[in-house]
């Protein structure tokens, strides 16, 4: 159980996704001007992350591991296929979370717009299942790690968003209006996530 | 007086748009306001009659930091004659050698403590306001805003919190980021999001580990290894600290190795005195920050570890332990990059000292954590103020909700 919430804080602080590893960032450039909308969507990669993240550990597990496959009696190491099996599985629970939020929440809906069937191909969704494979995670491992990367990044871009809110009032140059300014509040804010940096847990 | 006003004047049409010197106005401004209040007056309403400006709000704060100032200068040559009394050293090395030594070096004498430490603290000081002003200007100039007497504040933070020891060179890239990355690029002062000096001792903490950590560059004399008491305590817990001679109160005082202007926590009481009597620094702030600074301690302490002394340090050490009074009392209280709602003060002076005791006891890698946990907590400022807001309108508008209800019934 230690093992697990240390796993959880540092997936969250030490090695946030957004501002650590630098991953999902059109995303989180794109929507991070409003913070109602920056936090709908970090719930929406919350919900996203913490499903795939676990059914991608139970499909490399069980399916395509080497010997994985021993009880029908076949032994071979269907690894190669991890790639296209994990986009697969982000692309259907990214159209289920579309169907449902369409159903329910029209305004996030509508406030996400092209962003959400975006998420599919979000550099911090596909990262986080490699991750779990590359580190080798359990099943409660990889509940945990999807849970607490999305929840970092969820925290990155609310945070983000924050500040460009605040940022309204700011006079910045010509040239680095928007894009540009964005991308130096991201290093400067990563700079304060330095502050976990060294956190062995 | 007056005939300062009315050189002012005079030259006056060289400054202004159409002038020979139209480019240096910010120049001319920025002389003439420190100088004299400034006519002009807000014409549209609300008005708010108030002695203050935003001039005189950082002049307060730097006035503030004197009593820091000249225990910087004292501590600095203090240690520094302890060290080269302890080497058997009678000459300073390099070009401060020609100047140090003029009251000698001995480091039971006050006067010899201040001469020697004033030429390591004037040159970063220097070094500090020229860049610093430079880059100031420039942007005033070519943006066409006001230098604004925040530079003053930035620039004196800054040199304060740098270890005596540090090459020129890196102050003059520290100071560079800090003000423009730092404040700049957003506008200038009041429009950044981060405190630009401690932008800027970040930055040359991350780009050059060796020069600002560890146990050679606390004390002004090469080759002198002296290690701070933050350090010790973090190695080897109070005993270690005991072990080097200094008690509680030595460290109140501030009579030990650390950064320049940071080691005494008198001195900086003294400037919080003045801040909190002018009413400039916010007290929710500071008694936010003390407040999550004992509670994360005290959890600490009652969880305990066998390895790691840190989590045994009681609050009342932590205070005077490496920057954390000069940070809560200077830095966290920064009005722009802080908190702006008076609750969301509160949660914000609570962030900085939780995220301090934090990264003091869990992080190996950082001995001092008031430096990132304000950094950190400025991030999050604008998150806490929104909070506030939303859970003040949604309050209101239940209050006018039930109201309304029961006028109707």
């Amino acid at each position: 159980m230690e093992g697990l919430i240390s796993l959880f804080v540092k997936a969250v602080f030490v090695e946030n996704l957004a501002l650590a590893f630098f991953l999902g960032m059109c995303t989180f450039i794109a929507i991070s001007k409003k913070i109602s909308a920056a936090f709908g969507l970090g719930i929406a990669v919350v919900v996203v992350q913490a499903i795939t993240v676990p059914l991608n550990n139970l499909i490399l597990n069980g399916l395509l591991k080497e010997g994985a496959l021993s009880w029908i009696g076949v032994d071979v190491d269907l690894t190669f296929l991890g790639l296209i099996s994990y986009i697969g599985v982000i692309a259907a629970a990214v159209q289920i979370l579309e169907m449902f939020l369409d159903r329910f929440m029209p305004a996030l809906y509508s406030a996400l717009g092209v962003f959400l069937p975006l998420i599919t191909v979000n550099c911090a969704i596909l990262g986080g299942s490699l991750f779990m494979v590359e580190r080798d995670y359990n099943f409660a491992e990889s509940v945990t790690y999807g849970l607490g990367s999305g929840v970092g990044w969820a925290l990155a871009i609310t945070a983000l968003a924050g500040v460009r809110e605040k940022m309204k009032y700011s006079d910045v140059p010509e040239g680095l209006r928007g894009l540009g300014i964005t991308f130096i509040t991201v290093g400067l804010m990563s700079l304060g996530f330095m502050a976990f940096s060294g956190i062995q847990l | 007086m007056k005939w300062l006003r009315d050189y002012l004047d005079s030259i006056e049409p060289l400054f202004v748009r159409g002038g020979r010197l139209e480019k240096f106005y910010a120049l001319y401004e920025a002389a003439d306001t420190l100088l004299f209040s400034p006519p002009e007056t807000t014409r549209a309403a609300p008005h708010i009659r108030d002695a203050l400006d935003l001039k005189r709000v950082m002049a307060y704060v730097w006035l503030a930091t004197f009593p820091c100032i000249f225990m910087a200068m004292y501590n600095t040559g203090y240690q520094a004659n302890l060290a080269m009394a302890a080497m058997g050293l009678e000459q300073v090395e390099g070009w401060r050698g020609i100047f140090a030594g003029w009251f000698g070096h001995d480091p039971s004498n006050p006067l010899a403590n201040i001469w020697h430490g004033a030429w390591y603290f004037f040159p970063i000081y220097l070094t500090v306001f020229i860049t610093g002003g430079i880059c100031e200007v420039w942007f005033a100039t070519v943006r066409g805003h006001e230098v604004n007497e925040g530079f003053f504040v930035t620039s004196i933070l800054f040199s304060l919190t740098l270890p005596p020891d540090i090459p020129l060179w890196m102050v003059v890239l520290g100071v560079v980021f800090g003000v423009v990355i730092g404040k700049e690029v957003f506008g200038g002062t009041g429009k950044n999001f981060l405190n630009p000096a401690l932008t800027g001792r970040a930055f040359l903490y991350f780009a050059y580990p060796a020069a600002m950590s560890g146990n050679a560059v606390w004390t002004a004399v090469d080759g002198h290894t002296g290690a701070t008491a933050l350090g010790e305590a973090a190695a080897g817990g109070l005993d270690a600290v005991a072990a080097l001679g200094y008690s509680w109160w030595d460290l109140f005082i501030g009579l030990v190795p650390g950064s320049i202007g940071e080691t005494s926590t008198v001195a900086v009481l003294i400037g919080a005195c003045i801040l909190l009597y002018t009413r400039i620094a916010s007290w929710r702030i500071m008694v936010g920050v003390l407040a999550g600074t004992v509670v994360t301690s005290l959890m600490f302490n009652l969880i305990g570890s066998e390895t790691n002394p840190m989590f045994g340090i009681p609050f009342w050490w932590h205070f005077v332990l490496g920057g954390f009074a000069f940070g809560a009392v200077f830095m966290a209280t920064d009005p722009v990059s802080a908190s702006h709602t008076n609750t969301g003060r509160f949660w914000f002076g609570a962030l900085v000292g939780v995220m301090t005791v934090l990264i003091r006891v869990v992080n190996p890698a950082f001995p001092e954590g008031i430096m990132l946990a304000i950094l950190f907590a400025n991030i999050f400022s604008p998150l806490i103020d929104y909070v506030v807001v939303q859970r003040s309108v949604k309050r209101r508008a239940a209050r006018i909700g039930a109201l309304d209800a029961e006028m109707s019934s």
